[in-house]
C-alpha cells in the first residue's frame, strides 16, 4: 500500500538551517534519520507532517567517539554502527548487548538509538541500558544548545522533553571508571522483530553499587531507586536476590497488552531481574555468560 | 513535489523522478522494473522487501526514494549478473525454497553476512536470517545451505 500522506522533503545541510526550518513549520514538521519508525507512522496515518526534513546530510552528527570519559553516539549512529564498534564493545558492553536484541539486521542496518529514544514507545531497548548508564541527551534549538538528563528525557508514552524545533545531535554516556560488569535481559516472542514484553537493565559497579531499569512495564523505560537501595553495599546472593525481586512489584506498573498479558509480565520480571543481576554481577567479576548471550 | 534522484542499481545509474512519499520498494518494482524485492508486510516485519543499500541489507519497504540520491543499491539481479553466487548455487543444491518469495531478501541478508563474517556459525546464520520470514521451508534447508558455503567466501559476487 503506497503512501497515501503527501509532504514535502527537505535535507538541511547544517545544523542550524535544520533548526530554522523546524522553527518555521512547528509541529508540521517531521524529522527523519533512519525511517524505520517514521515511514510506518507516515503509511498507517499516524503521522501526518506537511514536512519530513531528512537530517543525514548534517555533517557531524555520524560517529561515535569516546573523549574525556564520555562515550559520544552521534544522533546518526546506528545499532549496526554500536555493534560494530570496538569503542562500545570495550567500554559500554551493555550497549552492545541491547543493540544485539534490536529487531533484525536489515534494520539495524539502519534505525539510530536516538530515533528509538525520539519515538519513545515505552517497550524502547534503548531506554533502560542509558537509564542505568546515566546518559544525557545533547540536542541543539533556536535558543542554542542544552543537554536533557536521560531521567527527564521520557514524560510519557511516546512523549520526550525535547521540544518541537529541537533536535538531538547526539547521546552521550559517562563511561564507568575501572570494572563494571552489565546485562541486558529482553523477553520476547521470538528473535527478529519483535518488541519487548518486558526488558530490564543492570549495572554493577566496584563497590558493590548496582544500577536497574526496567522498560516495557510502565508508561516510560523506568529505573528501579528502591532496588538500587536494598542492593547498595551488599554482595549478591541468593538471600539478597530473593529480597530484590520482591520489590520489583513497587517499581513496575505493568498492562496487557497485544504482546503479553499483564499477570504474565509480572510473572517474569523478577525472574529476569534475578538473571539480570547474577549475569552482571558475574562479569563485574570477569566471568559470566559473553556480553550478547541469550540471558533468558 | 517530484524531485529528481540518480541511484546505482545493479551497477549502473538510474535517473528517477520520485514524490517524497514514494517508498524504495515502490520505485524499484514500479518505476525501474525490478520486481525481486517482494511486497510482503510493508512495516519492516518480513524482510522479503530487502536489498543491499551501500552494501548493507535494508528493507526497501521503510525507506523513501528520495532519501537515497547518489547511492548503490543491489538486488537480486545484479548478484547473478555474471552467473549465480556460489551461496545460491547452495541453495538450488539444498532446495532451499518452495514458494520463493522470501528468497531474495534471504539470499541478499545471507550474502551479507558472509561478506562482512566469512565463517558464521548456526548461531550467527540464524540470528543474520531472523528478521526473514520463510512461510514455506522451516528455515532448516535454507541454514543448512548457507553453513555449506561458511568459509569458502560463497557470500562474493562473481566477476
Ligand atoms: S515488506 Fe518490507 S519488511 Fe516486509
Ligand atoms: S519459500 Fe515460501 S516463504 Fe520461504
Amino acid at each position: 500500500m503506497p503512501i497515501a500522506h503527501e509532504f514535502e522533503y527537505a535535507k538541511p545541510e547544517t545544523i542550524e538551517e535544520a533548526v530554522g526550518i523546524l522553527d518555521k513549520h512547528g509541529s508540521g514538521a517531521q524529522v527523519l534519520a533512519g525511517g524505520t519508525d517514521i515511514v510506518p507512522g507516515l503509511r498507517d496515518g499516524l503521522m501526518k507532517p506537511g514536512l519530513v526534513v531528512d537530517i543525514k546530510g548534517i555533517a557531524g552528527l555520524a560517529g561515535i567517539e569516546h573523549r574525556g570519559n564520555v562515550l559520544r553516539v552521534g544522533a546518526l549512529a546506528t545499532f549496526t554502527d554500536l555493534i560494530e564498534s570496538e569503542l562500545v564493545q570495550e567500554r559500554v558492553p551493555l550497549l552492545y548487548e541491547m543493540a544485539m536484541t534490536v529487531a533484525s539486521v536489515g534494520v539495524r542496518n539502519r534505525a539510530t538509538i536516538t530515533g528509538n529514544i525520539c519515538s519513545a514507545v515505552p517497550s524502547c531497548d534503548s531506554g533502560p541500558v542509558l537509564l542505568v548508564h546515566d546518559a544525557s541527551i545533547d540536542v541543539t534549538g533556536p535558543d542554542g544548545k542544552r543537554v536533557i538528563p536521560i531521567a527527564e528525557w521520557f514524560t510519557g508514552p511516546k512523549t520526550t522533553a525535547l521540544g518541537s524545533a529541537e533536535i538531538v545531535t547526539s547521546v552521550s554516556l559517562p563511561v564507568p571508571q575501572g570494572d563494571h560488569g552489565a546485562a541486558y535481559v529482553k523477553l520476547g516472542r521470538y528473535r527478529g522483530e519483535d518488541l519487548a514484553q518486558a526488558s530490564v537493565a543492570v549495572l554493577a559497579l566496584p563497590d558493590n553499587e548496582y544500577r536497574v531499569a526496567f522498560g516495557a512495564v510502565a508508561p516510560t523505560p523506568v529505573c528501579a531507586p528502591g532496588i538500587e537501595k536494598l542492593l547498595r553495599g551488599k554482595v549478591i546472593d541468593d538471600a539478597l536476590i530473593d529480597d530484590a525481586k520482591k520489590l520489583v512489584a513497587k517499581e513496575t506498573a505493568p498492562i496487557a497488552d497485544i504482546r503479553a498479558s499483564r499477570e504474565y509480565r509480572e510473572h517474569m520480571l523478577p525472574i529476569m531481574l534475578e538473571r539480570g543481576l547474577r549475569a552482571a554481577a558475574a562479569r563485574l567479576g570477569g566471568k559470566g555468560p559473553q556480553y550478547g548471550a541469550t540471558l533468558i | 513535489m517530484k524531485r529528481s534522484i540518480t541511484l546505482n542499481v545493479n551497477g549502473e545509474g538510474r535517473s528517477v523522478d520520485v514524490e517524497p512519499n514514494e517508498t524504495l520498494l515502490e520505485v524499484l518494482r514500479e518505476r525501474l522494473g525490478i520486481k525481486s524485492p517482494k511486497i510482503g508486510c510493508e512495516r519492516g516485519d518480513c524482510g522479503s522487501c530487502t536489498v543491499l543499500l551501500d552494501g548493507r541489507s535494508v528493507r526497501s519497504c521503510l525507506i523513501l526514494a528520495v532519501e537515497l540520491d547518489g547511492h548503490e543499491i543491489v538486488t537480486i539481479e545484479g548478484l547473478s549478473k555474471n552467473g549465480l553466487t556460489e551461496l545460491q548455487q547452495a541453495f538450488i543444491d539444498n532446495n532451499s525454497f518452495q514458494c520463493g518469495f522470501c528468497a531474495p531478501g534471504i539470499m541478499l541478508a545471507a550474502t551479507e553476512l558472509l561478506a562482512r563474517n566469512p565463517s558464521p556459525t548456526e548461531d550467527e546464520v540464524k540470528e543474520a536470517i531472523s528478521g526473514n520470514l520463510c512461510r514455506c521451508t522451516g528455515y532448516e534447508p535454507i541454514v543448512k545451505a548457507v553453513l555449506e558455503v561458511s568459509g569458502k567466501g560463497g557470500g562474493r559476487q562473481n566477476g
